[in-house]
């Protein structure tokens, strides 16, 4: 096991750069995720990481040593990818055991890991059976049996549970979570998912462009985004933004009404289960409930408010509320995230 | 298509029909073929054009066989075609990975190149061939024979290995990259043998383009010792246009490795020509 | 966004560099290069000594005549009348052979594309004439319209169409018809095979959305399987169109060009010219002016297959 480090690492196909200036550390043991929209790039990075992709610049080490021109198998790195990519034409046994086939481990001494890591995915019973016969679900175990089979340096995932159903994904997450606890292997998560990426990692990196937008631990990312685009890509459902008329005295909202912070702020941005429902007199801002979206532990509420447009408010339980009932709503402040007109963080007033 | 539609039985009627039509015009000359070289000498004329022979024979297999130099031709023609399917299927399965698995400076122009080579008449390059051939002294070997064949059918033959190729997630190999193998390790243990059908289908191919080639062996060859099949018995077609059942019973050897070739290919006609990777 | 100081990125060694560079651009030529190597120097070179050829003349029963003859072969070619006559009998070949092909190439497809008993076995049988060595075929049914042992002309006679049963191919009014009828049979498997993948390429959906909307067998065929068909079908009739121009092993073998030339073709021709009199330097002419006529062709199909994409 060991860390990673990647130094000022940039990939351009052709004249085109589709990754700028990664900087990251990745501790040893360190459970990472990286999410970002389509095409943002994280992929390449992994497949960087990997060695299956050539890096154009900047410095790339596993354990402090370099590895720019290493070729993936010289890496010690196990890799699960999207489509699992097993070997049709080999059984789940001879797939989980072919890296060590390839280093010509003595077939005695293949079974033993195979076993174990059969036992672990339960795939005992599977191990003839080759990959055409076998659920999505059981491929995808092959798939990260395969990887844990060779007790690698680190783990790369690339949306791995995104073929399967909802209620596979949720339990093969829960398997995942638990392997890591386990083996405690370094590992490099990419996911769409951001269920996923709160609940597996222990650092998230946000990307977008193929440029690393902000890294932090789940719940950093969550209270204090470094930007608009992290504000809005963590946590669902989607932050509310606010635009803000510049005023020396305070923040001033579209219906008129003011709260004390900085001037220079252009939106203001709070999540919506931080906006209070409240009778109409009472609130801060008043709106017209739209849609009432009823979700049994939660209600979303989508409203109308004067001045400023579409605000969701997200309430624990159920309410009584209709559509086209007058409702108020108050800002809980020390949720508040500011943001100046290019999308940067502004320190809050509290 | 239509499950549920009903058709009137006039329909069905003139569908078998026509079926049956397509199926005796395919078969007939086949048949006729056959027949004839099944057929005793002496029964030739008098049996004209009756549809069954009144007598079998085998005799006139067993003299092509056994009496004349066909089998030396068919000899000649296996070696051509098993080297030429053979060294085709080799370089043109290297160069097919190329254009499936890499993407490098100058590709363009080189599928351009390759698909020149596919436009020209080929009739176009056989005095000079005849010429260059001449020159290395190696008319009337069979050698040169493999080699124009080869480079013939290279540039199609890449095309189908490359479908081929294109057909096999690149995620495989770079598990197995992944998994410790190089990328030569992969290509063997990984690649190859799910290419097994891909292989095969392009070694039937080029076996029988180059069985069934005339006219390039005709100019380079005219010793009766490398004569290849299609050579000899054409030769003896206009030498001696007296034994009918001989000939075609020569005809019907020469029919064999196709068909046994077509069996094989049966199935994958379809898919095959579906990616636009077979030629007539 | 700016790939400049990729060089100067720290601890990047030259010899590594050259090494990564040498893996990702060296190694896909390294597969290339024995096909390359064979395509150059038995199919580039010698296309362009031929084309050389053809201003030159170059004839090996008359050894001492070589030299430089300018467009001299090309002289003889307009004033040669078995020239013209072959150009059209080019015309006629292709035309006639494409037509034919295509017409009962589609009827088989269609058969095909439907349901019936035995249909894995008959479409083996009828696809079988693909795989038949060419001069085979050229011999079996250069056989079959020989009177002497063929059934064809004797059913002919008998339908009315010969006055009596005699060898079509020696009638030079009738010849071609010979090697047509050859290469129909040879050819319909091909464009069944084709137009039965293109025809399996609709999705079905197409079809069942068409009968809810009440569309009749025949206007499904005109109004969903033609029109998807339709650039298909355009682009491989005009590729084959190509192929058959250039295809001279039937007709060398089942009239060698004859009867008096009424069945020679510019590609028999340029075989004939080159094989038998060993007049490579003529031969070649005949083959600059046969390509000359398939590019003026290529030109006309890449117009019409533009029109047909934009549609
Ligand atoms: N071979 C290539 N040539 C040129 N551009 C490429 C190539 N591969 C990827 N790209 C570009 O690089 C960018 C990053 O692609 P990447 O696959 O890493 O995205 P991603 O973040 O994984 O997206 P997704 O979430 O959809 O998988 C994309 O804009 C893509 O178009
Ligand atoms: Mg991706």
């Amino acid at each position: 096991m060991a860390g990673m480090e990647l130094r000022a690492l940039r990939k351009s196909y052709g004249g085109l750069e589709v990754l700028h200036d990664i900087e990251l550390s990745i501790a040893d043991g360190e459970f990472v995720v990286l999410v970002g929209p389509s095409g943002c790039g994280k992929s390449t990075l992994l497949r960087m990481i990997a060695g299956l992709e050539p890096i154009t610049g900047g410095e790339f080490r596993i354990g402090g040593r370099r590895m720019n021109e290493v070729p993936p198998r010289d890496r010690d790195i196990a890799m699960v990818f999207q489509s699992y990519a097993l070997y049709p034409h080999m059984s789940v046994a001879r797939n989980m055991g072919f890296s060590m086939e390839i280093r010509r481990r003595p077939a005695a001494e293949r079974e033993g890991p195979v076993a174990a890591a059969a036992r672990t995915l339960g795939l005992d019973r599977l191990l003839e059976r080759f990959p055409k016969a076998l659920s999505g679900g059981q491929r995808q175990r092959v798939a990260m049996g395969r990887a844990i089979v060779r007790d690698p340096q680190a783990f790369l995932f690339d949306e791995p549970l995104s073929n399967l159903d909802a209620a596979l994904r949720v339990e093969m997450r829960l398997e995942i979570a638990r392997l890591h606890q386990r083996l405690g292997t370094t590992t490099v998560y990419v996911t769409h998912d951001q269920v996923e990426a709160m609940t597996l990692a222990d650092r998230i990196v946000v990307m977008n462009g193929g440029v690393i937008q902000q890294v932090g631990t789940p719940l950093e990312l969550y209270d204090r985004p470094a930007n608009r685009f992290v504000a809005q890509f963590i946590g669902s459902p989607t932050m509310n933004l606010l635009d803000l008329a510049a005023d020396a005295a305070g923040l001033r909202l579209g219906n008129g009404a003011t709260l004390p912070g900085p001037g220079s702020a252009a939106q203001l941005g709070i999540r919506p289960e931080h906006l209070e429902l409240v009778s109409a007199e009472e609130g801060e801002i008043a709106a017209q409930a739209q849609v009432i979206e009823r979700l049994g532990s939660d209600t979303n509420v989508f409203t109308e408010a004067e001045g400023i447009g579409l605000l969701l408010a997200r309430v624990h339980g159920n309410v009584d509320l209709r559509p086209g009932d007058r409702v108020g709503l108050r800002l809980m402040r020390d949720r508040i995230h500011l943001f100046d007109a290019e999308g940067a963080r502004l320190p809050t007033a509290h | 298509m239509a499950a549920l539609r009903r058709t009137p039985p006039a329909l069905v009627a003139g569908k078998y029909a026509a079926i049956a039509a397509y199926v005796a015009f395919a078969l007939f000359p086949l048949y006729w073929l056959l027949k004839i070289a099944l057929t005793p000498d002496a029964l030739i004329f008098s049996d004209g054009t009756a549809l069954w022979p009144s007598e079998l024979t085998l005799d006139n297999f067993r003299t092509v066989i056994f009496q004349s130099d066909f089998m030396a031709y068919f000899r000649n023609s296996v070696i051509v075609s098993l080297s030429t399917a053979a060294a085709t299927t080799l370089i043109a399965a290297a160069a097919g990975y190329a254009f499936s698995r890499f993407a490098f400076r100058g590709k363009r122009w080189v599928v351009a190149l390759m698909l020149l080579t596919q436009m020209f008449p080929l009739l176009m390059i056989i005095a000079p061939i005849y010429k260059l051939v001449a020159a290395i002294g190696l008319l009337n070997s069979l050698t040169s024979l493999i080699v124009v064949y080869t480079a013939f059918n290279i540039p199609f033959a890449t095309f189908l290995m490359q479908s081929f190729f294109d057909g096999i997630p690149r995620d495989l190999e770079e598990a197995a990259m992944i998994d410790g193998c190089t990328r030569l390790q992969a290509l063997r243990v990984v690649i190859l043998p799910l290419t097994l059908p891909g292989l095969g289908a392009t070694l039937g191919f080029v076996f029988t383009a180059a069985w069934s080639e005339l006219l390039f062996a005709l100019m380079l060859i005219n010793s009766n010792d490398a004569m290849t099949f299609p050579v000899g018995l054409l030769t003896f077609v206009s030498k001696f246009s007296v034994d009918w059942g001989q000939m075609m019973a020569a005809g019907v050897l020469a029919l064999v490795p196709s068909c046994l070739f077509f069996l094989f290919i049966q199935r994958y006609l379809v898919q095959g020509l579906t990616s636009g990777a077979v030629k007539g | 966004m700016s790939a400049t100081h990729a060089e100067h990125a720290p601890g990047m060694p030259r010899a590594r560099l050259a090494r990564a560079w040498l893996r990702y651009a060296v190694e896909p030529y390294l597969y290339l290069s024995p096909a390359l190597l064979l395509i150059c120097f038995v199919m580039l070179i010698p296309l362009a000594i031929g084309i050389s050829y053809a201003f030159q003349s170059i004839n090996l029963l008359r050894p001492f005549d070589a030299g430089f003859v300018g467009l001299e072969n090309f002289e003889t070619l307009v004033g040669d009348g078995r020239f013209w006559t072959a150009m059209s009998n080019t015309f006629w070949w292709t035309f006639g052979s494409v037509t034919l092909q295509f017409g009962l190439g589609l009827g088989l497809a269609l058969l095909l594309s439907t349901q019936f008993h035995g249909k894995r076995l008959v479409q083996a049988l009828v696809f079988l004439p693909w795989a038949v060595p060419t001069f085979l075929i050229a011999l079996t049914w250069s056989w079959l319209f020989n009177p002497v042992i063929g059934p064809l002309p004797h059913w002919a006679a008998a339908l009315g169409l010969l006055s009596e049963p005699y060898n079509i191919l020696g009638d030079p009014d009738t010849a071609l018809w010979g090697p047509i009828l050859a290469n129909v049979w040879y050819g319909v498997p091909f464009f069944a095979i084709t137009l039965l993948a293109a025809l399996q390429s609709i999705p079905s959906e197409l079809y069942e959305a068409a009968e809810i909307d009440g569309a009749s067998r025949w206007q499904c065929f005109t109004k969903i399987t033609l029109p998807f068909l339709g650039p298909m079908i355009a682009i491989t009739v005009m590729l084959r169109a190509i192929w058959i121009a250039n295809f001279a092993d039937l007709i060398y073998v089942m009239t060698g060009g004859g009867p008096a030339n009424s069945t020679q073709i510019l590609a028999t021709y340029v075989f004939t010219t080159a094989f038998r009199k060993l007049d490579f330097g003529y031969a070649s002419a005949i083959a600059v002016a046969l390509l000359g006529v398939l590019m003026v062709y290529a030109v006309i199909l890449l117009v019409v297959r533009e029109k047909l994409v934009r549609v």
